[in-house]
């Protein structure tokens, strides 16, 4: 099987003026509505508690929110997902109630609100572990509403987190740059990390647009997408060298066409068979890995296409040249011709 | 288009060197090695570790446990004694839960005389299957965090404040009884944010004060100002003294915090310092975090008080107790009758470490602060010759640690002997420092994940990675027929030397961990895809297959080294600067690069050449369809 039959090499440059502009628009809508509406940070980053709770009727959001509101939760947010019996809370450190009690005091008002009565009960699953868990139970003894997760963060802990997130993507993007100045010139550097960091800031403008939350394991892929549409930009590269090499008389527009011909089969089977793997984990991963997918995701929609598009542009513009990656071959040439 | 022109005259084979395939085959096969404990699954288990701070667990607990359950007629799997860790405990195995829940009960009535107040605990637990000899190669199964077992995870934080707070007024209070003793005349001693100002009229007086001072307290520094008759002095603890202090604080509270936790009977618990000030706590299996939390957050409190002489020693059981007396019978050196009058508190004591007495013999050398000092003082100058007992309350119960004869006046300093030996002697000073939390903490971030999310988490992790996987694999065997299933061979080596390398290493598995899993399988089939592509490219320029094969991987190598590069730099950096989930998910990336270089290029080309690399007239590779432009 073979998809790419493509007979001459694809004209991608004379088209980049185009393609740098679209670049620049969406990047700038992202940027505007990152500005505009922010990031919809987790718990996390922001301190506050998460309950995850499981309710044996369908959850009746509208007085699980006004149960909340009673005990000092302002604009409380409860959002059923999964399934309507199961329902997520939010909620923020508020001052008259202490974060410790925060996750005990809204059981306990949740429970009521549900006209049941806290209960412990002692029980070993299947495996043999011991379980004590306290648990709501109604007037007929069964189990109204289960605690299924509870996370608390401190608000000194998510300044941490932030400030560590933006130092590791400090690292990714001077670490990256050092390595491609080192390893082919620093035009390329220069290129590579627009491209890819404009994937980034794109990414970031989807979360902020629709106000998907923005997790430390989304953060994790969004850095792991960097990396990855890195080592795209970097085929290219590659490919592009190889070809000032050998292909002695044609010009940087042709090369860089070339090189981005010959590798694209390659560029969109490797990304193709990455999405499946992330696809996967998008529909049966589960909510935690679901917003993880979902940046990986775009992310190597993105990275396609500022490689294929944008990196070699950028590049491009900046001038790169025969001399910048071939030096040492130029000069053995030259003395060649002079014996002779 | 321009090729290079491919040399037909020599034939290139593609053979490795013996030495070549015995490295992979090795490598394999340890991978296997290391993989197998996570498919052993794990049997019903119960755990007896020591209920009391005086009962240690030894390894003849096991004979103990054996007895109880032949007594009973209890078949076990094998009884072993783990002393590792913080705790030492007893693991019974047994076949099935309900001969686990018999055995529960029959070893808490055997083993406690009061079941009310068991001497030693009894969990159930599960206790991994893997053979015995796999354990003795460290082959052991990677340990589950809490997003897939489910538990109670805290993180909290030593407010170092209050460490230093205590430590400068125990300063403020020894330096002003330290200079009264020696006679030396300051003009006050007052309290400056951290430090403490002492001020002098002379500056003889001055210097004969810090030299008692220093003499005295150590890790101090002194800074002198002022002229004339108003002279003074700034006594702050050096910055190094400083860092002890709160390392101390920190170390004591997890060794109290263990005692707590292994009351709760929990397997498996981890308690960790994090950082300068941190200390996590991971409770699997716990559901109740209230409980857990009232247990962690529980104050327990050291008293001193005097033995009541009015009994005659020997007959505490049998006489009439007087009012203002309690008898107690826990403990060492009990039964005992103490004064209900409470001397000090456990408060008072700013140190306890074990040491020798004049005779050489174990003994605790205790401090108090200034306060606690001068109560002391009064105390043992009327009553030389008395008995003195400590006793600590935990859970509202008393324990007496130790009863021990005054034997001259003392102050802020002294001396517990008659220790026996110097284990004992350690283990009082630790209960003494540690009988209280000596620093307050405060939850900064808890986790609480209910058993069956556990469960689904698992499931979920493996599904996405098994179908993921199963696609990948699908996609490969159509596209690039042969050398697609090279590629999912290799993909499949990966993949065992990257869960190998995570159980070797012991590294917890947490839901993230498992997405890196799967993220580092969908990324190192890049290697295979560019070689398959490069191994096309040179059949398409009109290269011979075994040159074509030779070339494809010798070329693609370098475009591999720099693109893993680029992913490896942005896994170091998650790793270094990363937190729980997000380092946990760091670990994973930074080894699957690792591990798919060496499966993709190194194990992928042994297959290849195994199986093309012998055949000498080699006349087509099954690499499916190699398209050349100018045919139809």
């Amino acid at each position: 099987m073979e998809f790419f039959r493509i007979k001459k090499d694809i004209p991608f440059m004379r088209h980049a003026l185009v393609f740098n502009v679209i670049s620049a628009l969406t990047f700038v809508a992202a940027v505007f509505f990152l500005l505009h509406k922010g990031l919809h940070l987790s718990v996390e980053f922001t301190g506050g508690t998460v309950m995850e709770l499981r309710y044996q009727q369908a959850a009746n959001l509208e007085r699980i929110r006004g149960t909340l509101e009673k005990i000092g939760y302002e604009q409380p947010e409860a959002t059923s997902f999964g399934t309507a019996h199961d329902v997520m809370l939010r909620l923020p450190v508020v001052k008259n109630v202490s974060p410790k009690d925060a996750s005990a005091q809204v059981f306990d008002a949740l429970c009521k609100a549900e006209s049941g009565s806290l209960k412990d009960i002692d029980t070993v699953t299947a495996k043999g572990e011991h379980v004590v868990k306290q648990s709501c139970a109604d007037t007929a003894g069964a189990e109204a509403v289960s605690l299924q997760k509870v996370e608390f963060v401190g608000p000194q802990v998510g300044d941490e987190l932030t400030e560590n997130g933006l130092k590791a993507l400090a690292a990714v993007v001077a670490g990256v740059m050092i390595y491609l100045a080192i390893r082919f010139e620093w035009k390329f550097a220069v290129a590579a990390i627009i491209a890819n960091l404009h994937d980034v800031v794109i990414i970031l403008g989807f979360f902020a647009f629709f106000q998907w939350e923005f997790s430390l394991t989304v953060l994790a892929g969004v850095l792991a997408v960097l990396g990855y549409s890195v080592n795209e930009s970097v085929v290219i590269f590659d490919r592009i060298r190889e070809n000032f090499r050998k292909q002695r008389k044609a010009s940087v527009h042709e090369v860089i066409d070339n090189a981005i011909t010959s590798t694209i089969s390659r560029t969109i089977i490797t990304h193709g068979c990455t999405q499946m793997m992330v696809l996967s984990m998008l529909f049966l991963g589960g909510p935690t890995l679901h917003f993880f997918a979902m940046a990986l995701t775009i992310g190597i929609c993105f990275g396609i296409y500022s490689s294929v598009f944008v990196a070699a542009a950028v590049a491009m513009w900046l001038g790169v040249k025969r001399e910048d990656l071939i030096k040492p071959v130029k000069e053995k040439d030259e003395t060649d011709g002079a014996v002779v | 288009m321009l090729h290079p022109t491919p040399h037909y005259n020599v034939e290139i084979m593609n053979r490795y060197p013996l030495w070549k395939y015995i490295l992979i085959l090795a490598a394999v096969l340890l991978g296997a090695l290391f993989t197998a404990p996570n498919y052993f699954g794990q049997s019903p288990a119960v755990q007896v570790t020591s209920g009391k701070s005086t009962v240690k667990m030894t390894a003849d607990m096991v004979a103990k446990v054996d007895d109880v359950l032949k007594a009973a007629n209890i078949a076990n799997n094998g009884i072993a004694f783990d002393g590792s860790g913080t705790y030492a405990s007893v693991r019974a195995r047994f076949a099935d839960p309900d001969v686990q829940f018999r055995a529960k009960s029959v070893l808490e009535k055997g083993l406690n005389a009061d079941p009310s107040d068991p001497t030693y605990l009894v969990a159930l637990n599960l206790q991994s299957d893997t053979p015995k000899w796999m354990q003795s190669l460290h082959a052991l199964p990677m340990y589950l965090g809490l997003d897939l077992r489910g538990g109670v995870h805290f993180l909290m934080q030593v407010d170092t404040k209050a460490v230093l707070n205590k430590r400068v007024q125990g300063i403020q209070a020894a330096a002003r009884s330290q200079l009264r003793d020696k006679n030396v005349r300051h003009a006050g001693i007052d309290r400056v944010g951290d430090n403490i100002e002492i001020r002098f009229r002379d500056d003889a007086t001055r210097q004969k004060a810090k030299d008692v001072l220093a003499s005295q307290l150590g890790d101090l520094s002194f800074v002198d100002s002022g002229e004339g008759d108003a002279l003074k002095t700034v006594v702050s603890l050096k910055p190094a003294a400083l860092k002890q202090t709160i390392d101390d604080g920190v170390k004591q509270n997890i060794s109290t915090l263990s005692k707590r936790v292994n009351e709760l009977g929990v397997a498996e618990p981890v308690i960790q310092q994090q950082g300068p000030d941190r200390i996590v706590v991971q409770l699997p299996g716990v559901q109740d975090v209230a409980r857990a939390r009232a247990v962690i957050g529980r104050t327990a409190t050291l008293e001193v008080r005097m033995v009541d002489n009015s009994i005659t020693p020997g007959t505490e059981l049998s006489s009439a107790i007087p009012f203002n007396s309690e008898l107690f019978t826990v403990g060492r050196n009990v039964p005992v009758v103490l004064s209900k009058d409470v001397v000090i508190t456990g408060d008072y004591i700013s140190s306890a470490v074990a040491s020798f007495d004049q005779n050489q013999q174990a003994a605790v050398s205790i401090t108090l602060n200034g306060d606690g000092g001068r109560k002391m003082r009064d105390l043992t100058r009327d009553n030389v010759g008395k008995r003195m007992a400590i006793v600590l309350f935990e859970k509202g119960k008393p324990e007496v640690l130790s009863v021990a004869t005054i034997q001259s006046e003392f102050g802020s300093s002294f001396q517990i002997t008659g220790m026996g030996n110097a284990e004992n002697s350690a283990e009082l000073a630790l209960l003494l420092r540690s009988g209280a939390l000596s620093a307050p903490m405060e939850v900064i971030e808890e986790r609480t994940i209910g058993p069956a999310l556990g469960a689904e988490n698992i499931a979920k992790g493996m599904h996405s990675t098994m179908y993921g996987f199963a696609a990948i694999a699908v996609f490969m065997l159509i596209y690039y027929m042969m050398f697609g299933f090279f590629s999912v061979l290799a993909l499949g080596v990966n993949l065992l030397l990257l869960v190998a390398l995570l159980s070797l290493m012991q590294a917890t598995l947490t839901l993230p961990g498992m997405a890196a899993i799967a993220l580092a399988l969908g990324m190192a089939i890049d290697s295979n895809v560019l070689i398959n592509e490069r191994v096309r490219e040179e059949l398409r320029a009109g290269a011979s297959p075994q040159a074509a094969i030779s070339a494809g991987f010798e070329r693609a190598w370098a475009t591999i080294i720099d693109s893993n590069v680029t992913t490896l730099i942005v896994g170091l950096a998650l790793w270094a600067f990363g937190s729980g989930p997000v380092r946990g998910f760091a670990v994973v990336h930074t080894l699957g690069i690792l591990t798919s270089m060496f499966s993709a290029v190194f194990v992928s080309r042994g297959v290849v050449n195994l199986w093309y690399g012998r055949k000498k007239k080699l006349q087509a590779i099954a690499i499916g369809t190699v398209w050349v432009p100018d045919q139809k």
